[in-house]
C-alpha cells in the first residue's frame, strides 16, 4: 500500500519513529512514516531522522524515551502526559511491535473490553465472564473520546494480582493513532495507572505499536510492568492480522455493532467527523 | 475470462480437507472462505469475516454445531450462519437478521465445489463415476488460471497399475478453460486424470486432480507421491515463468453491507403474527406418554436462526394457532422438533396436532422467536423442567452442554414413561437429573433442596405447569435467589383476564392517541389504527407483544414479567393488560 496520505491531521503532527533504545550508535536505523522511507541515525548524542527519497531532514523531538518525527510542519506539540512527571510511577516502554493492520483498528482494539475472556484469556478476562456492562462514552472540550465507568471481571488484571476482581478502567482517544487507559491500580485503589498507546501509522495497512506505561512503582518491578504488556500485546497481534479488510471501515454498515462497541461506534464518527481517511475506508455516502 | 468465472462451479476444497472440527480456508477469484463441516456432515462455506469486526472465521472453533469466532465469541450455527449468541450482552438474543453470507456447497468427485453466482448444476465429468476416485492433494501455484491449464495439457504421468514405469503415452481427452483430463496408458495400464484449476484469485490457482481409480496400500501412496512430484514441478515451472511478467493486480472482493438497522443496534425486527415458514412433518412418533414429537422440516431453502428458548407459531389445519419452543440442540438447523401434549381440556390444538396432522402433512409456521433468552455467563445454571415444560430447557441444556458449561436439569414428571426426548436427555449424562412420581408436597420439598445453595453468578430457567412454576418462584424466592437470576416461561396465561375498563394509550413513536374501549386490548385497537405490532401467544405469556411504557400506570394481567419488572412498570404486554391510569403512553 503506497498510497500517500493527504490528511494534514496526520501529516502535521508528531508521531513516535523509534524507541531510543533501539539505536545504535552509527548503525542508520531505517523505518517508514506514513507510506514515507525514513532514515534514523544517531551522532554523538543528536539523533536526526531524514526522507530516504529526497534526503530533507524531518523535525525532530525526544520525549517519553521516543524519537518523534513530523512530515511537515507541527500544528501541535506531542500529547502531554501528566503522570510521567510523576516520581513514584515507572516510565517504561512496552517494546516497539510491528503489526499488519492499520494502525486504527489497533487503536479500536485497545478500547475493546468484549474480547478480554477469548484473547486474552485467563488474564484480562475468563468465560463465563463475558458481559460488557453499559458504559459512557463523550467527546470531551478537548475533543477527545472518552468512556468512562467501564467496568470488567478479570483474573489477572495486573502482573501482582493473586484474585480475580472487577476492574474499573477509564478510555480516552486523544489524538487519531493515540489512545490511553487508565485502570484502577491494585495497591492504591484510588489511584490509576496509565497505559497510553502511540500507534507509528507506517503504511495504511501496516503499523507500529509503541505503548507507554506510567505505573505506580509499589510492589512491582519495571521488567514485570513490561512482560505483562508484551504478554498481552502478543495475544492481540495474531487476531489483528486477521481482520478484513486490513483498513478500518468508517461506513457504519461495513460491521455490526453491539452496545458493548459504543466506543468504537464512537470512535469511527469521530474519524469520520475529522475527515481522517488514512488507514480507513471511507464511509460510502 | 475471470467475470464469466463468476456463474461457474470450481472446486475450492477436496473433501479431505475437511477433517473432524476442521475450518479450511477456502479462496475463489479473490473471496476468501472459511469452510468447514458440522458433525451432521453438512459442509458450510461462509464469507471468511465474523459480521462483527471482520476477523477471520477460518481462525475460528468448529465444535461440530456451530462456528465461534476467536475475537469475541460469536457463535454462528451450522448450515443457516445466523449468529446465536453474542457473550458480551447474554441476556439478550441477537437479532435473527446477524447472518453471515453463505454460499452454495456441493461434494462431488471427492471434491467440495462452490461458485459466487452459480448458472446450472455441478458439471458432469465423463469417466469419473463416483464411488472410487482419488482425490490427489491440491497444488497451489502463483499464476493465473489460463497458464497453469495450458501447462496442464503438457503433463505428463504414469497410470496408477505401471507408477513405476516411464513409457506411458498421455493423450488430451477434453480440455475447457478451467480443465483439463488426461489418459495415460502404458501397456495394459491405463488411468485418466481430471485437473481441474481453481481460480483462487488473478494470479493464483490450484490444481485440484482426480484419478478415475483408487489404489490400495502402498500403491495408494505411491500414485500420490508420483502426482506430487511432477505437479510440483509444473508449479516451479510455471512460477519461474511469472517471476518475469508483472502479476497481475489481486481481485478486490466486494463485502456485502450488513443491513440498515443492524448498523444501528441490533433488535428484532417487527413482524406481526406472521406465517411465512412452510414445512413438511417428516416424522411424527410417540416421544412420551401423551406426548408427540414433531420433525418439521422447510419445503424450500433452510430455516431461519434459532436460538435455545426459541417457539414459533404453528399454524393448525383448523385454523387454531399454538406456540411450541424448539428442542433442537445448537446446530441442528435441517428441521425444527418440537413436542405437544395432548391437554385433556384441549380446544382444538393439540388436540389437532395429535389427531389431524400427518407425516407428510405441509404447516405453516412462524419465524423462531425468542422471548427466553439463555445466557452463558452463570458461573452455574439450573433448569426446573415439569412435564412438557421440558421443551425450551432441553434445547438450553443441550447448548451449555455442547460448550462444557456447568448446568444441571431437573425434570419433573409422572413416570418413566412420561419423559419426552428419551435420545436428547441421554446425551446431557450426569447433568439429567430425572424426580419420578412426586406429589405436589413432595415436589415442594425435592425444590427446596434443589434450589439451595444459591451463589451470585448462579440463574435458573423454569418452565412447567402454572402451580409448579409459581411454587418454584417462590421458593426461589425464600432460598435468596434474586428475580435477576430466575427466569420462567409460563405456557399459558390462567388469570382470568378483566378487560373491563376503557383508557386512553398514546403512542410516542408514531404520534397518535386511541381509545381502548372495554372488550378490546391495546393491541386490538393498535392494529386496527394500521400499527404493526409482533405478537405470537396473544395471551400474556410468550412476550412477544412487550412494550415499553413511558408514562402511565400498567394494570399487569400476564405471566410474563416477574415481579420487579411488575413493579417497575416500565414494560407492559399489550395483548392483554390494561392501564389502572386514564393514560398510558408507550414507546411505539
Amino acid at each position: 500500500m503506497a498510497a500517500r496520505c493527504v490528511d494534514r491531521e496526520l501529516l502535521n503532527d508528531w508521531h513516535i519513529v523509534a524507541d531510543r533504545e533501539s539505536l545504535t550508535r552509527d548503525t542508520p536505523f531505517p523505518t517508514r512514516l506514513l507510506g514515507v522511507d525514513l532514515v534514523i541515525s544517531k551522532r554523538s548524542s543528536r539523533v536526526e531522522v531524514v526522507r530516504a527519497d529526497t534526503g530533507a531532514a524531518l523535525k525532530t523531538a525526544e520525549r517519553y524515551g521516543f524519537i518523534w518525527a513530523c512530515l511537515d510542519k507541527p500544528w501541535r506539540d506531542i500529547v502531554y502526559i501528566p503522570e510521567a512527571n510523576e516520581a513514584d510511577r515507572h516510565l517504561v516502554s512496552g517494546g516497539s511491535i510491528a503489526v499488519k493492520v492499520s494502525g486504527l483498528r489497533a487503536v479500536e482494539n485497545f478500547l475493546d473490553m468484549g474480547h478480554f475472556p477469548f484473547v486474552h484469556t485467563g488474564w484480562l478476562g475468563e468465560e463465563p465472564h463475558t458481559e460488557v456492562a453499559p458504559y459512557n462514552v463523550e467527546i470531551t472540550a478537548q475533543d477527545e473520546v472518552l468512556a468512562t465507568e467501564c467496568k470488567f471481571y478479570q483474573p489477572v488484571a495486573s502482573p501482582t494480582a493473586r484474585e480475580g476482581s472487577v476492574v474499573d478502567y477509564i478510555y480516552k482517544v486523544i489524538r487519531p493513532y493515540t489512545v490511553a487507559l487508565y485502570k484502577s491500580n491494585p495497591v492504591q485503589k484510588h489511584r490509576l495507572d496509565v497505559i497510553t498507546l502511540f500507534v507509528q501509522p507506517v503504511d495504511e495497512e501496516n503499523c507500529i505499536a509503541h505503548p507507554f506505561l506510567c505505573y505506580l512503582k509499589d510492589g512491582i518491578e519495571a521488567a514485570t510492568v513490561r512482560s505483562f504488556m508484551q504478554l498481552i500485546f502478543a495475544q492481540d497481534k495474531p487476531i489483528l492480522e486477521n481482520q478484513v479488510p486490513k483498513r478500518l471501515p468508517l461506513d457504519p454498515r461495513a460491521e455490526t455493532p453491539i452496545r458493548a462497541d459504543a466506543v468504537s461506534v464512537s470512535y469511527r464518527r469521530w474519524l469520520r467527523d475529522r475527515a481522517v481517511t488514512y488507514g480507513a475506508i471511507p464511509a460510502q455516502n | 475470462m475471470l467475470e464469466e468465472a463468476r456463474s461457474r462451479w470450481h472446486p475450492i476444497a477436496a473433501a479431505h480437507d475437511l477433517p473432524f472440527r476442521h475450518v479450511f480456508h477456502g479462496q475463489l477469484l479473490g473471496r476468501e472462505f472459511a469452510v468447514w463441516r458440522a458433525d451432521d456432515g453438512y459442509v458450510n462455506i461462509w464469507e471468511n469475516r465474523c459480521l462483527h469486526r471482520g476477523v477471520r472465521l477460518s481462525i475460528g472453533i468448529n465444535d461440530g454445531r456451530e462456528l465461534k469466532c476467536q475475537y469475541h465469541g460469536w457463535r454462528y450455527s451450522n448450515r443457516t450462519a445466523g449468529c446465536t449468541y453474542i457473550p458480551a450482552h447474554p441476556a439478550d438474543a441477537p437479532a435473527r437478521t446477524i447472518t453471515n453470507r453463505t454460499f452454495p456447497a456441493v461434494e462431488r468427485y471427492g471434491l467440495v465445489w462452490s461458485s459466487e453466482e452459480p448458472l446450472g448444476e455441478v458439471p458432469d465429468v465423463a469417466g469419473l463415476a463416483e464411488g472410487k476416485l482419488l482425490a490427489l492433494r491440491g497444488i497451489a501455484v502463483n499464476a493465473p488460471a489460463d497458464q497453469v491449464v495450458e501447462r496442464l495439457k503438457a503433463y505428463r504421468f504414469q497410470p496408477n497399475g505401471a507408477i513405476d514405469g516411464d513409457a506411458a503415452e498421455t493423450l488430451i481427452e477434453a480440455a475447457q478453460d478451467f480443465a483439463v483430463a488426461l489418459r495415460s496408458r502404458d501397456g495394459a495400464a491405463e488411468t485418466l486424470g481430471v485437473f481441474f484449476v481453481q481460480p483462487a484469485d488473478s494470479n493464483r490457482s490450484v490444481i485440484r486432480g482426480v484419478l478415475d481409480r483408487d489404489a490400495e496400500g502402498s500403491a495408494h501412496i505411491a500414485v500420490l507421491r508420483h502426482h506430487n512430484e511432477r505437479l510440483s514441478r509444473l508449479r516451479d515451472e510455471a512460477e519461474r515463468d511469472m517471476a518475469n511478467a508483472p502479476a497481475p493486480a489481486p481481485i478486490e472482493p466486494v463485502y456485502e453491507r450488513v443491513s440498515a438497522e443492524l448498523a444501528e443496534m441490533p433488535e428484532l425486527t417487527a413482524h406481526g403474527r406472521k406465517a411465512a415458514l412452510r414445512v413438511t412433518v417428516a416424522r411424527k412418533w410417540q416421544t412420551a406418554d401423551g406426548i408427540a414429537g414433531f420433525e418439521l422440516r422447510p419445503i424450500k431453502g433452510i430455516l431461519p436462526t434459532f436460538q435455545p428458548g426459541a417457539h414459533i407459531d404453528v399454524h393448525m389445519p383448523n385454523g387454531e394457532i399454538r406456540q411450541y419452543s424448539i428442542t433442537n440442540g445448537p446446530g441442528e438447523t435441517d428441521s425444527f422438533v418440537i413436542g405437544v401434549k395432548l391437554e385433556r381440556d384441549s380446544k382444538g390444538g393439540s388436540k389437532c396436532m395429535h389427531e389431524t396432522v400427518r407425516e407428510g402433512d405441509v404447516l405453516a409456521i412462524s419465524e423462531p422467536r425468542n422471548n427466553f433468552p439463555l445466557r452463558r455467563d452463570a458461573i452455574k445454571t439450573i433448569f426446573v423442567a415439569g412435564g412438557i415444560g421440558i421443551t425450551p430447557l432441553l434445547a438450553m441444556a443441550q447448548a451449555l452442554n455442547n460448550q462444557e458449561l456447568t448446568h444441571e436439569l431437573h425434570y419433573f414428571a409422572q413416570g418413566e414413561e412420561h419423559l419426552a426426548f428419551a435420545d436428547r436427555l441421554r446425551a446431557l449424562g450426569d447433568a439429567l437429573k430425572p424426580h419420578l412420581g412426586f406429589s405436589p408436597d413432595e415436589t415442594g420439598a425435592e425444590l427446596r433442596r434443589v434450589l439451595t445453595g444459591y451463589r451470585n453468578g448462579m440463574h435458573l430457567y423454569i418452565c412447567g405447569p402454572g402451580p409448579m412454576l409459581e411454587a418454584a418462584r417462590k421458593i426461589a424466592a425464600e432460598q435468596g435467589w434474586p428475580d435477576s437470576a430466575v427466569h420462567f416461561e409460563y405456557f399459558k396465561n390462567t388469570n382470568k383476564i378483566d378487560d373491563s375498563s376503557s383508557f386512553e394509550v398514546a403512542l410516542a413513536r408514531s404520534c397518535v392517541t386511541l381509545q381502548v374501549p372495554a372488550g378490546k386490548t391495546i393491541l386490538q385497537v393498535m392494529r386496527e389504527s394500521g400499527i404493526d405490532v409482533p405478537s405470537s401467544c396473544e395471551q400474556g405469556a410468550c412476550g412477544t407483544c412487550m412494550a415499553t411504557v413511558i408514562e402511565g400506570e400498567p394494570d399487569h394481567q400476564d405471566v410474563y414479567l416477574n415481579d420487579a419488572e411488575r413493579k417497575a412498570g416500565t414494560k407492559i404486554m399489550t395483548c392483554v393488560s390494561r392501564a389502572k391510569s386514564a393514560r398510558l403512553v408507550l414507546d411505539i
